[in-house]
């Protein structure tokens, strides 16, 4: 019965977020205040009822409820508890449920936080999240429910989790990278309301920069957890694989980046507007896209769901009716938004603007890879792949020439910087930077495009440390006063390309500076690898909640010191019938050791992939430096303050 | 270092018959240089029926297949092409991660960077567009 | 010109939904086979009943079929009883031993019957590698001419069979 209540609560979401999606755009077309105002109400009932029936399928998963098949077909009765909990989106049909929940609490988030806007932008914009939450509503229930039961003959057991699922990276990767990217719907649906109301002022890039902050950071937190759970889940140390479903996420991620700098400039000088609406639009559809192929199965992935093409229909429906009708519009009315601000070659808006060209080019690039062999395979050319070594060839130099810019646009003024200024600090960073990469390259190994990387990486420090010193020298109050005061959004920024910085170090080191070896192991053994001298001490049987292990032990040593001990293991896993590596990781601030188990070769041999990974945190760390960046710009008191000034109505 | 052991230690059950000759004949690379070009190529080739993995990554039988090919080629003398050329004539382009330069394959390889420069022109159009509306206020 | 350049985007956008709906019939994980259109390429193997050296010469003149099998192969066992049933409709069909040892084939098809006009000897995969060969069972429709016509991935069956057919009758 329980199951039930979960799915007609669904279908009553459906009805409240239909209303939504006609009345209070009926009420502004119509000027009837009752009806817009209806939008809130509407919003928060829906979110009310998408959680009710998220937590009712929790309750089916926590309670064993194998009646209902997407639990039976997802979970297990030994399964441990908090995996029970999180195999609620190791699925299809789940994880759709995840993303309805995610965009009605960015909804409802916005309805409450909607006194700052005059009454018919914010009613509009809920209006337009309605709309999306009942074409995601409509494709749950009617092509995915979650709900579904297997009645009478109910399985005893389900069959299980992927074992490659019952991770901590499951319970946390999924929600923030749909807070991410369903988070992204805020900014399209205010670009929509700006399109339909043909207000676009300064103050309304101010309300939509928080939001599109702080998608973009859960975005990049939810990218940071995938990467690092593919590292050492998949065991083969990769931290990146070009692989469409992750490039699905990366290029909201870019057209995000891309958002956030123009709608700086569209808030401060008002220089453009359109431009910043097509972003906000792009951004979404890159989300929808990224939704669509890793649902539709149109694209072979390592993180593949287990697809159905008619749900592949489904989606591309939503699609075509979300994006085409939304570029419709765009073409049909942004000529409505004008700029009207004048500025020059050295001017702040010319960087950003250099920064959106370019964010914009490494956007389309990532699709044009991720599309092509899908484009190509349409025209009956034929099937092909592409895969890293295309992205690395193209994607790279100009991800490198956008730091270069990246670096320099911060020191720059809004209107016109004084050239020479610029360029006296364009020259010593330069030259510094060419000096310590010199020195660096005495030390490690590195190809041309390393080099140019690792000096990249210098000027972007320098230039960072640079402002920021000049910044808080000027004046008379003390560097710790004038530290203290500037504001939350100069640091958001600084940690955030800093960041950018130390993930690129981090890309360099690990893949010009690491080792690995693959080794033939018998119990007894020392190999030795990049100073570090691995010895295989023994090997144990380990039973587990659900799996069986077999566990190696290897303990390392450096300079006959001991540094750690290390169990790789190779768990079995009976419900599934399913062998699963599971790799042991010595994390360093310097360096990563990784054992990874391969085939059992004889008894007490083992086949081992060993790893000494270089700096490999750091591209992280770095990751995790913007992701702070992002939450900063979202939190900035400028932001908080218009909360006062327009009132609702 | 003995790379080749790899092929032994990621086999599946289907091919584990074979693997007992293979580990029995096993030779290391003859040179440094052969291990490199054989650690880039098998980065570079696809494994023909796995969920987009590489050879190097993927422990499926026919991966393990193809990379004791490719070691045999690369100990055999053949240059980097030819080993290509062999897998592409067998397993078609498909297997290339590098998709190869050719007519239609243009609009992939160019097009990030022809849209680099009409960004760039885009760049001065909009400059020179805000320029000339500031000149027509000051004047 | 500007209302022009608004609506590239949407341009580009319908593009895409056409490559979309195209490819959404289509199975992601079907490669056609690079051999398509080509002759059997050169091999020499010893037939496993006569051990005689068996060479492209010698393959049937008719069309016909290449399937590749081992006894280490759970889906063989799958796919072998339908193989049967073809051979008794007066399919010619080739078997491959791909990666197996003599005296288990021998076994193996005692017991279950043999389907194969031939059975080839592929102890080392030679054979299969140059036919791009991806697994076992695979199977390759060679027509009247000698050239390859398709190429079928798994288990051949009574629902995928009516598709094989069109291929060998071409």
């Amino acid at each position: 019965m329980i199951p039930e209540i979960g799915f007609f609560s669904l279908i009553l979401a459906l009805f409240f977020s239909l209303s939504l999606a006609i009345l209070p755009m009926l009420g502004y077309y119509l000027k009837q205040e009752v009806l817009q105002a209806s939008a809130p109400p509407l919003t928060l009932i829906v979110g009310g009822l998408v959680a009710l029936s998220f937590c009712i399928l929790a309750w089916a998963f926590l309670t064993d409820d194998f009646s209902v098949l997407y639990v039976s077909l997802n979970s297990n009765s030994q399964l441990p508890t908090a995996y029970k909990f999180s195999a609620l989106w190791g699925g299809h049909e789940g994880s759709l449920l995840l993303w309805v929940l995610v965009l009605s609490a960015w909804s409802c988030a916005v309805a409450l936080r909607l006194k700052s806007l005059p009454a018919e932008m914010g009613d509009v914009v809920l209006a337009v999240l309605g709309m999306i939450t009942s074409g995601f509503l409509c494709f749950l229930i009617f092509t995915s429910s979650p709900f579904t039961r297997i009645l009478p003959d109910s399985p005893l057991d389900g069959s299980d989790l992927n074992p490659l699922l019952q991770d901590f990276g499951l319970i946390v990767h999924p929600p923030m990278l749909y807070m991410g990217y369903v988070g992204f719907s805020v900014a399209f649906a205010f670009a929509i309301a700006a399109l339909i109301t043909g207000h676009l002022h300064a103050q309304w890039a101010r309300w939509v920069r928080p939001w599109t902050s702080s998608a973009w950071a859960f975005l990049t937190l939810g990218i940071v957890l995938g990467s690092w759970w593919a590292y050492y889940e998949l065991g083969w140390g990769g931290w990146w694989f070009w692989d469409p479903v992750e490039n699905a996420s990366f290029m909201p991620w870019l057209a995000g980046t891309a958002l956030l700098h123009s709608l700086a400039v569209t808030e401060k000088r008002g220089v453009f507007k359109s431009w910043t609406l097509l972003l906000a639009i792009f951004t979404f559809s890159l989300s929808l896209l990224g939704t669509f192929l890793v649902r539709s199965g149109i694209l072979t992935s390592v993180h593949a769901f287990a697809a159905d093409p008619s749900r592949g229909t489904f989606i591309l429906v939503l699609l075509v009716l979300f994006i085409g009708s939304s570029l419709v519009l765009y073409a049909a009315r942004a000529n409505q938004v004008r700029s009207q601000v004048a500025f020059g070659f050295s001017g702040r808006e010319a960087w950003l603007l250099l920064n959106n060209i370019l964010l914009t080019v490494l956007t389309l690039t990532v699709l044009l890879g991720t599309l092509y062999p899908l484009a190509f395979d349409a025209l009956d050319l034929g099937r092909i792949s592409v895969g890293a070594p295309y992205f690395n060839t193209v994607f790279t130099p100009i991800a490198l020439l956008l730091m270069v810019f990246m670096a320099i646009g911060p020191l720059s003024k809004w209107h016109k910087t004084q050239p020479k200024l610029l360029l006296k600090s364009i020259t010593v960073a330069g030259i510094i930077a060419l000096i310590l990469t010199v020195g660096t390259a005495y030390f490690y190994d590195f190809s041309w495009l390393g080099g140019i990387s690792v000096s990249v990486v210098f000027w972007v420090t320098l230039l960072s440390a640079k402002d920021w010193l000049q910044k808080v020298t000027a004046g008379h109050k003390g560097i710790v006063y004038r530290a203290r005061h500037l504001p939350a959004s100069y640091y958001a920024m600084l940690i955030a390309h800093l960041g950018m910085a130390v993930s690129l170090f981090g890309i360099i080191m690990v893949s010009l500076n690491s080792e690995q070896s693959i080794v033939r192991f018998s119990v007894g053994d020392t190999t030795s690898l990049a100073g570090y001298e691995f010895h295989f001490d023994g090997l144990a049987q380990i039973k587990g909640a659900n799996y069986l292990s077999e566990r190696a032990q290897i303990s390392v040593y450096k300079n006959g010191l001991e540094v750690a001990i290390m169990h790789p293991e190779k768990r079995f896993f009976s419900t599934r019938q399913q062998v699963m590596t599971e790799a042991a990781l010595d994390p360093g601030f310097t360096r990563d050791l990784y054992v990874s188990l391969g085939e059992k070769l004889e008894d007490n041999v083992w086949g081992m992939r060993i790893y000494v990974k270089s700096f490999v945190r750091w591209i992280w760390l770095g990751g995790l430096m913007m992701m702070l960046g992002g939450f900063l710009a979202a939190i900035d008191k400028r932001y908080r303050l218009a909360k006062g000034g327009n009132h609702h109505g | 270092m003995n790379r080749g052991l790899c092929f032994i230690l990621v086999c599946c059950a289907f091919f584990a018959f074979q693997l007992k000759a293979e580990a029995g004949d096993w030779q290391s690379f003859s040179s440094s240089l052969h291990e490199t070009r054989y650690q880039h190529l098998i980065e570079e080739l696809r494994c023909p029926k796995c969920l987009n993995q590489n050879l190097a990554d993927s422990t499926s039988g026919i991966a393990v297949d193809l990379r004791h090919q490719v070691y045999q080629m690369i100990e055999g003398d053949k240059t980097d092409q030819e080993i290509i050329d062999y897998m592409v004539a067998r397993y078609g382009e498909f297997v290339l991660y590098r998709p190869v330069n050719n007519l239609t394959t243009y609009a992939l390889w160019y097009g990030p960077f022809i849209l680099l420069l009409i960004g760039g022109v885009a760049f001065f159009l909009v400059i020179k567009r805000s320029r000339s509306r500031q000149g027509r206020r000051d004047s | 010109m500007a209302r022009v350049l608004r609506f590239i985007p949407l341009l580009i956008f319908i593009g895409l939904g056409s490559v979309f709906y195209v490819q959404l019939d289509k199975n992601s994980q079907y490669v056609p086979s690079a051999l398509i259109g080509k002759t059997v390429p050169e091999f020499t193997l010893v037939d496993l009943y006569s051990n005689e050296l068996i060479r492209n010469a010698d393959l049937p003149k008719t069309s016909y079929i290449i399937n590749f099998w081992g006894t280490w192969c759970p889906a063989c066992h799958i796919e072998h009883p339908f193989l049967v049933a073809l051979a008794k409709q007066g399919v010619t069909i080739i078997g491959i031993d791909y990666k197996d040892e003599a005296v288990a084939a021998r076994e193996w098809l005692e017991e279950k019957q043999n389907p194969y006009q031939r059975v080839l000897m592929d102890e080392l995969g030679d054979f299969g590698l140059d036919l791009g060969v991806t697994g076992a069972p695979e199977s390759f429709i060679v027509n009247a001419h000698g050239v390859i016509t398709y190429r079928h991935q798994g288990v051949i069956n009574a629902s995928n069979w009516q598709e094989i057919k069109r291929y060998l009758n071409e």
